[in-house]
């Protein structure tokens, strides 16, 4: 399965230098190497930040230095390591009383749903007690998508009518969250364009609610961001986090050929890290973000990265 | 999407009008930075490079043939290029469909499908009359059924849907199913909805490849996120490869995506672009037009698009302003009312203005445009009789105070509408002229390009 394969491809060994980067590295001439690496980095969305990093790297090579064999992909792969942001500790802390409360939100089918699932699994297999607050009141048949989500995890989900007030469901859910006490409530939301500013003026409401309801809320707001999303990722993460400040990003559809690099940009522009990353369709396809296996998967080309 | 693509361009562009000759330095630079920008906006490292060698190539050639190229030969060859990359004689749907025709839809995860699958319902069914059946085929994303039924239902669509959950239901079934309901039910078009699927998943691209043998669609769409990056081609060509598409529809473009996949997936599969999904809503569908967006792209506004928007809003609506009569320049207080209305219907006034010629640049001053103007316009013209709304030239002093005192305004207000009035009469005899002759949508667009002034709406004021 397609799946089990790229996840070993993310799961290996650290220290693995990917034959690309290696052939790079080998005797060709500077110019080659460079085209090489700036079709390998721009493949893989990295979008502006590349043509910087190239920059870099001819001015080293210039300078007489990354010429020896090996030397390049090493220390690139040492300069993306510090511009990836993944998390510090935990990607989600708790808080210690009371429900700690997750919002979730990003564009239109990026996978909110579905990663409210995954976090459901994760949670659970941690211990935890969850509540889930659909408050995508909009999109035909949203609740009942998450309804048959929270019935195969066994967790209670609070719903509102269709085209009801979200944030009069995130009132009712944070309610229900504390005479329950549970662990976390996870809040789904209707995806839409950051550009929409009825929708996200909506979006700040349902935090502000969640807000007044209970104390730090919500603790987390996660933005989940479509795996093959180009350019467009660095405005998202820009104008959703303007609108309810961003603990990270749930990154989806990585099991497919995309590498989501354009996260490179948003880690390096907007300080933003990546929390966990998103391998298909199922309960349990989540994985948390780990930079290294990640930079591995996107500094292989993608021949390798399906044998 | 576009805009974006645009302003990149326009600068670009200014920095060539600048200048007034070209050396083959300039040439290359210009070249480095078209790359850069295209790159910029998700269009495909290979493709990028491949567009901006080839126009490279064409201006250097000819600047060695004639002496050095001016700014202008820059422009033209981009726009020539631009079109070229995009466009296709392709009609957006297939040319000789079966009864019913059968259309299917396919792509990835989340591009859009499903509300998709409703929009090309509704567009067929108001564009041509055709009874529409929608195939709910979606049966891994739960509620995804649910969903298509749901929009069915709101916009009066019948759809062949089974419960997913039964044994023996499966894709390649409902889809048969679906389609011995259209012909049973003497449909004129089957819109078949699929499970969003990876190119790369061998199981579920044989599951498609099964869907499409047993119901032989008319023309299969591939659905694309323009928010997608580099990798919109790998999945295009895939998509391409095993289910012989028609075309692409290409999804939420109203946010500010660049839409560099429109260029890429273009190139990389030959395939057009049919359809513009422009909004949630399930009449936000717009038809492609390549020579339209190049010329968007490259800041000549889309007037054409602004025509056709405009005689759409005429068709619905019987009693508004007659359209010949307005393109022949007899433009009347009553038609500008009635304008009003439309306008209005068709959507803010912003979002219009945007497809005007040389407006890529002017965001700041869209900002400012308000709507509500509208509404002192028309309680003007709603404070004149009918004799004056149809002969406005009539309007004398005394008449100007009574509208004004009527509409509760300064007579000021009433001066610069009818003003505003005499220069929309005037650029409707212009465009009246322009659109009659042969080939009139190139010359329309040509006129309005590098530099082109743009008709004036009155309640706009250019700085
Ligand atoms: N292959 C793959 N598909 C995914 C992944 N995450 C989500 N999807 C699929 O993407 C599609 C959209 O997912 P949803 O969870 O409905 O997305 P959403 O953001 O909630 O969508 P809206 O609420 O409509 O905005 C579904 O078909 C999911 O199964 C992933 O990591 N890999
Ligand atoms: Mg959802």
């Amino acid at each position: 399965m397609v799946f089990s394969r790229l996840r070993q491809s993310l799961g290996r060994t650290r220290n693995r230098i990917s034959h690309a980067l290696k052939r790079l590295g080998g005797d060709t001439s500077s110019a080659d190497t460079l085209e090489a690496l700036e079709e390998l980095l721009y493949a893989a969305d990295v979008g502006p930040l590349a043509g910087e990093l190239l920059d870099e790297v001819e001015k080293q090579m210039k300078a007489g230095y990354l010429n020896g064999p090996g030397e390049m992909p090493v220390w690139l792969r040492e300069r993306l390591l510090e511009v990836v942001q993944g998390p510090d500790g935990p990607p989600l802390p708790l808080v210690e009383d009371g429900p700690t409360v997750v919002l979730v939100v990003g564009v239109n089918g990026s996978g909110k749903t579905t990663s409210i699932a995954k976090l459901i699994h994760h949670l659970r297999s941690e211990g935890k007690s969850v509540l889930v607050a659909a408050c995508d009141t909009f999109r035909a048949a949203a609740v009942e998508q998450l309804t048959v989500w929270c019935e195969r995890s066994g967790v209670e989900l609070i719903r509102g009518q269709p085209g009801a007030d979200p944030a009069s469901v995130a009132h009712d859910a944070a309610q229900a969250a504390i005479a329950r006490k549970v662990d976390v409530l996870l809040v789904d939301t209707a995806g839409r364009l950051h550009t929409q500013k009825n929708l996200m003026a909506e979006l700040e409401k349902v935090s502000r609610i969640l807000t007044r309801q209970i104390e730090g809320a919500p603790h987390h707001t996660v933005l989940v961001l479509d795996g093959t999303t180009g350019q467009n990722a660095v405005q998202q993460a820009r104008q959703f986090g303007e609108r309810v400040p961003l603990s990270g990003i749930f990154l989806t559809k990585l099991d497919g050929t995309a590498k989501g690099g354009a996260t490179l940009s948003i880690g390096h522009e907007l300080g933003l890290p990546v929390l966990f990353i998103g391998l298909g369709e199922g309960l349990d396809d989540l994985e948390v973000f780990n930079p290294e296996s990640f930079l591995d998967a996107l500094l292989s080309p993608r021949e390798e990265a399906e044998a | 999407m576009l805009e974006n693509l645009t302003s990149s361009f326009g600068s670009i562009l200014d920095r060539f009008r600048g200048k007034g000759k070209l050396s083959e330095a300039d040439i290359e630079e210009g070249m480095r930075e078209v790359r850069r920008a295209l790159l910029e906006a998700d269009v495909h490292f290979k493709v990028a490079k491949d567009f901006s060698q080839q126009v490279g190539k064409t201006l250097l050639a000819e600047s060695r043939l004639k002496g050095v190229s001016g700014a202008q030969q820059v422009v033209g060859a981009f726009h020539q290029e631009l079109t070229n990359l995009m466009k296709s004689d392709a009609p957006a749907l297939p040319a000789n469909p079966g009864h019913p025709m059968v259309l299917l839809l396919a792509g990835l995860q989340g591009a859009g499908k499903t509300t998709t699958a409703a929009k090309l319902g509704l567009w067929l069914r108001q564009r041509q009359n055709r009874r529409v059946l929608l195939a709910a085929c979606d049966l891994q994303r739960p509620g995804a059924v649910d969903q298509l039924v749901t929009l069915g239902k709101q916009l009066e669509i019948d759809v062949h849907a089974e419960d997913p959950t039964q044994p023996g239901v499966d894709p390649v079934g409902v889809a048969k199913r679906a389609l011995a309901a259209a012909k049973k039910g003497n449909y004129d078009a089957l819109i078949i909805d699929s499970a969003g699927r990876l190119h790369i998943d061998d199981d579920l691209m044989d599951e498609i490849g099964a869907v499409h043998k047993a119901t032989k669609p008319d023309g299969t769409y591939l659905v694309l996120d323009a928010m997608t990056g580099q990798d919109a081609v790998e999945s295009a060509q895939s998509f391409s490869a095993a289910l012989d598409l028609h075309a692409v529809i290409l999804t939420k473009i109203d946010g500010d995506a660049r839409g560099g996949a429109a260029l890429s997936v273009r190139q990389v599969t030959g395939k057009p672009i049919a359809f513009l999904g422009v909004g949630e809503k399930p009449s936000d569908l717009e038809e492609f037009d390549a020579e339209r967006v190049a010329g968007r792209i490259l800041d000549m506004g889309d007037v054409v698009g602004l025509v056709e928007k405009a005689q759409e809003a005429f068709d619905e609506e019987q009693d508004v302003m007659d359209y010949q009569r307005m393109m022949s320049g007899k433009l009347t207080m009553q038609d500008l009312l009635d304008q009003f209305k439309m306008v209005k219907k068709m959507g803010s006034m912003k979002k219009l203005m945007g497809m005007m010629p040389g407006m890529g640049k002017m965001s700041g001053l869209m900002e400012s445009v308000d709507d509500s103007q509208f509404g002192r316009m028309e309680a003007i013209i709603l404070s004149m009789t009918p004799a004056e709304r149809l002969h406005p030239e009539i309007l004398d002093g005394k008449r100007r105070r009574r509208i004004a005192r009527g509409s509760g305004v300064e007579v000021s207000d009433v001066n610069r509408l009818y003003k505003s009035f005499q220069q929309m009469q005037k650029q409707m005899k212009s465009m009246q002229k322009m659109l009659s002759g042969g080939r009139s949508k190139k010359r329309l667009l040509k006129q309005m390009g590098a530099g082109g002034k743009l008709p004036n709406m009155p309640g706009y004021k250019q700085n």
